[in-house]
């Protein structure tokens, strides 16, 4: 086959040569990315040696009246003093609305109702929870290109299992806009079993217990050998240790019969609380102290009270737990092992109501800050073909119930909770009036019977249905999820054919054009010039393109008839030549032309893979 | 191997009712370890489409599979004696008898226990009507026959969901 590894001067002809792929714990309080180095994910540390980057951005006037961010640690140490231009826990936002904040008037910020997803008012302008996610992740993005002196392939974004649609799709759109490649959204419980390693240890069911700043999931994974399968997910994802710092500052406040007033007020309680749990974890009392408007707040807390305030919160995960036990049909006694995943498990309360519920220790020797980040790495690694032995698979499930309206507000399910993705149902429905040439879709995600109780996701109108009697059209509507757990949706008349789908997608408030935007001003150093780099990446997925088919034709070149092959090459060679003339639109046109020109070829070679692991055999062994 | 081709086939298995639970799920990782669109996150928008299809499909005919009355429902519809659903929803009489006093005695029923215990007691019922299924299909190849009783237990599980939505919130203490 040495034949077929000709490489054009000036590209890789090394196979071996390293795709530089990172994961991204993208975290309610604090974010991290890891990369696999020398053999091992390891989370990769800013100049001053922190892994952590505080999920922090402040947006600030200079005093030239220039607008100005700083994130993380730098923005964190201002958010007391500039709580309202200083955005933390921000993911609690993401695909949110704002009636969908149950504790926002606790928080210090401008809120902006925009239709799709909430806002927050700065001095540097509306701001959405995606671009601020995206500040986040670009300066991730810079620490992994400086740690590498390299592009980056790829990244993996970690989301809470229990994510639903729209807060899926903010997540990726934010990767987007910090100028990510997206390999896949990858669930954080998911991540953490690999990073523990646990399909190597024993075949068997393990319980992920993850609760982080704001969001709480719980998944049951069925592990063998390089296998993956999530069995049933469920969760809060407006449930962590941020409440319990609202519960401890909400007791220091009435006890001390003092209010938080202004945005100052409300962000020195909080940070206050915080402090004061976190040193709980390990002492037996604590003293909470902080600042306020109307005087000093002074206050000393038990162990014993903040277990007694936790309680509560402590109890709603567990009754999480028990509807994900009942959707598998297990029973704790089977759980093979259980991993603590999010700062939120080192409290001891938390730990010994888990350890408590199941009847065994939880496992907690990775530091569960990191353990996250570390399996999205060692995911990235593989995803971006680093890795040829020792895949894993992984099969992950839809985590909330997907639906239409119906008649009557009612919410007529499409695709259950915990089904395998990616995933195709189709429904017909029909209409209800002589006549009727329009239908009004009304996507929902949810487990409620009324449509106002489940999350919109998207509306669209089906058009131009010829007029029939009530009840004789035929319209199947279609979703598809795939293995992001993102939606589409089709609507088709079978009789005339008509066809509407969408892609569904929450409305920022943002045009097309004002992304456009931010990508170019916002994430771009100020001297790298944003033609350059456009045209960079297409080369880079030109080249992707190109040494994917050479694999492709190495492996399964058989498959071709020789005009079909000549082809092929053809397409290739100019893919190639584009690749040094510097024309950007010549070169995506050519890679687009490439994949059009492989996609029989895909298929045929999909057939195969499936006929040879049918007979028992791997690619290796024909 | 293609997208249309029957589960049974897909997955390489034989077309029974009674089928081995264990070799379905091995089957299906089998296959999504080969199709599964991560498998081809670094190459092109092709790959990935194909992928896509596959996993989809491989997925659908697993679910199908894995739920005994659907693949009762599948194995009676390949067959050529479909079970309609939706069109044809006549039952005999002393079925529905037994339908009407199951959910009268869930209407009544005001505590845990006398739920479980009518839950059991359908539990049962399944249990017989399903191993019926099993001689009609594998044995008799009988599945006109096979149908009707499909047909009877897709009342007995809409049942059965109703009683187990009642166990549940008796367990949230609701």
């Amino acid at each position: 086959m040495a034949l077929l590894q000709i490489s054009e001067p000036g590209q890789s002809p090394d196979p071996h040569q390293r795709r530089v792929a990172v994961g991204i714990d993208l975290g309610t309080t604090h974010s991290l990315v890891a990369a696999v180095r020398n053999g091992v994910s390891e989370c990769l540390p800013d100049e001053q040696g922190r892994v952590i980057l505080p999920s922090a951005v402040r947006y600030l006037l200079d005093a030239q009246g220039k607008t100005r961010r700083t994130i993380g640690f730098e923005a964190l140490a201002a958010q007391a003093e500039d709580p309202q231009n200083t955005i933390v826990s921000v993911k609690r936002f993401m695909g949110r609305r704002l009636a969908d904040l149950v504790d926002a008037s606790k928080l210090p910020y401008q809120f902006e109702d925009q239709p799709g997803m909430v806002a927050v008012n700065t001095v540097a302008g509306v701001k959405s929870p995606v671009e601020v996610s995206a500040e986040i992740l670009a300066t991730l993005r810079q620490r992994a290109e400086d740690t590498f002196n390299d592009d980056l392939f790829g990244a993996v974004i970690t989301v809470p299992a229990y994510f639903d649609d729209a807060q899926r799709q903010a997540t990726k759109d934010a990767a987007q806009m910090a100028g990510l490649n997206v390999l896949r959204l990858l669930n954080e419980p998911t991540a953490a079993a690999i990073a523990y390693g646990l399909d190597n240890r024993s075949e068997g069911l393990y319980a992920i217990y993850d609760l982080g700043g704001g969001t709480f999931d719980i998944s049951l994974l069925q592990l063998s050998r390089g296998v993956f399968e999530v069995v049933a997910t469920g969760g809060d994802s407006a449930l962590g240790g941020d409440d319990i710092d609202h519960a401890l500052a909400e007791a220091a406040l009435s006890g001390a019969q003092m209010q938080a007033v202004t945005p100052q007020d409300k962000r020195a309680v909080l940070v206050a609380a915080r402090a004061v749990k976190e040193k709980l974890s390990t002492d037996g009392n604590a003293h909470l102290s902080c600042k306020l408007s109307g005087g000093m707040l002074s206050s000393t807390i038990t162990r014993e009270r903040l277990q007694e305030l936790s309680k509560p919160l402590i109890d709603r995960t567990l009754v999480a737990v028990k509807r994900v036990l009942r959707d598998a049909k297990i029973k704790p006694d089977e759980v093979k092992g259980i991993v603590m995943v999010g700062g939120s498990t080192r409290m001891p309360a938390v730990r010994e109501a888990v350890g408590g519920f199941f009847g065994q220790t939880p496992l907690t020797d990775l530091n569960p800050d990191e353990v996250v980040a570390l399996g999205a790495g060692i995911q990235a690694n593989q995803l971006a073909g680093n890795n040829d032995k020792g895949e894993h698979l992984l099969l992950d499930v839809l985590p909330l119930s997907l639906g239409l309206e119906t008649m009557g507000g009612l919410a007529e399910r499409i695709i259950p909770r915990n089904t395998p993705i990616p995933c195709a149902l189709a429904q017909d429905f029909t209409t209800f009036k002589d006549g009727q040439t329009a239908l009004a879709v009304h996507v929902v995600q949810g487990e409620r019977e009324q449509v106002e109780h489940c999350r919109s996701l998207a509306r669209f109108e089906l058009r131009g249905i010829p007029p029939m009697a009530a009840g004789a059209a035929r319209i199947r509507v279609t979703f598809q999820v795939d293995a992001d757990g993102l939606l589409s949706v089709t609507a088709r008349e079978q009789h005339s054919g008509v066809e509407a789908s969408v892609v569904v997608k929450p409305s920022y408030g943002l045009s097309d054009d004002q992304v456009a935007n931010m990508l170019r001003e916002g994430f771009t150093t100020a001297e790298a010039d944003m033609k350059d780099r456009s045209l960079r990446e297409a080369r880079v997925e030109a080249e992707r393109m190109l040494e994917a088919t050479r694999t492709a034709l190495a492996a399964d070149g058989d498959l071709l008839s020789a005009g079909q092959r000549t082809e092929i090459d053809a397409l290739m060679s100019n893919v190639g030549q584009r690749c040094d003339w510097g024309d950007l639109d010549a070169l995506e046109a050519a890679t687009k032309a490439l994949a059009h020109g492989t996609e029989h070829f895909a298929a045929e070679r999909m057939n195969r893979g499936i006929r040879q692991a049918l007979a028992g055999r791997t690619i290796d062994q024909v | 191997m293609k997208l249309d081709a029957d589960d049974f086939t897909l997955l390489g298995l034989p077309k029974v009712f009674a089928l081995d639970r264990a070799s379905l799920d091995t089957q299906w990782k089998t296959l999504q370890s080969q199709v599964h669109p991560d498998r081809f996150a670094a190459e092109g928008g092709a790959a990935q489409r194909v992928a896509m299809q596959w996993a989809v499909r491989v997925n659908e005919a697993h679910q199908r599979l894995k739920d005994p009355l659907k693949r009762a429902a599948y194995l009676c519809e390949l067959a050529g004696a479909p079970v309609q659903a939706n069109s044809n929803t006549a039952m005999p009489a002393d079925f529905l008898m037994q339908q009407m006093e199951w959910r009268e005695a869930l209407e009544e029923a005001d505590s845990a226990d006398q739920v479980q215990t009518l839950s059991a007691e359908v539990a049962s019922h399944r249990q017989a009507r399903l191993a019926r299924v099993t001689q009609l299909i594998d044995q008799d190849a009988n599945h006109a026959q096979a149908a009707l009783e499909v047909r009877a237990l897709m009342f007995i599980d809409r049942l059965s969901d109703e009683i187990n939505h009642r166990l549940e919130r008796y367990e949230d203490g609701l």
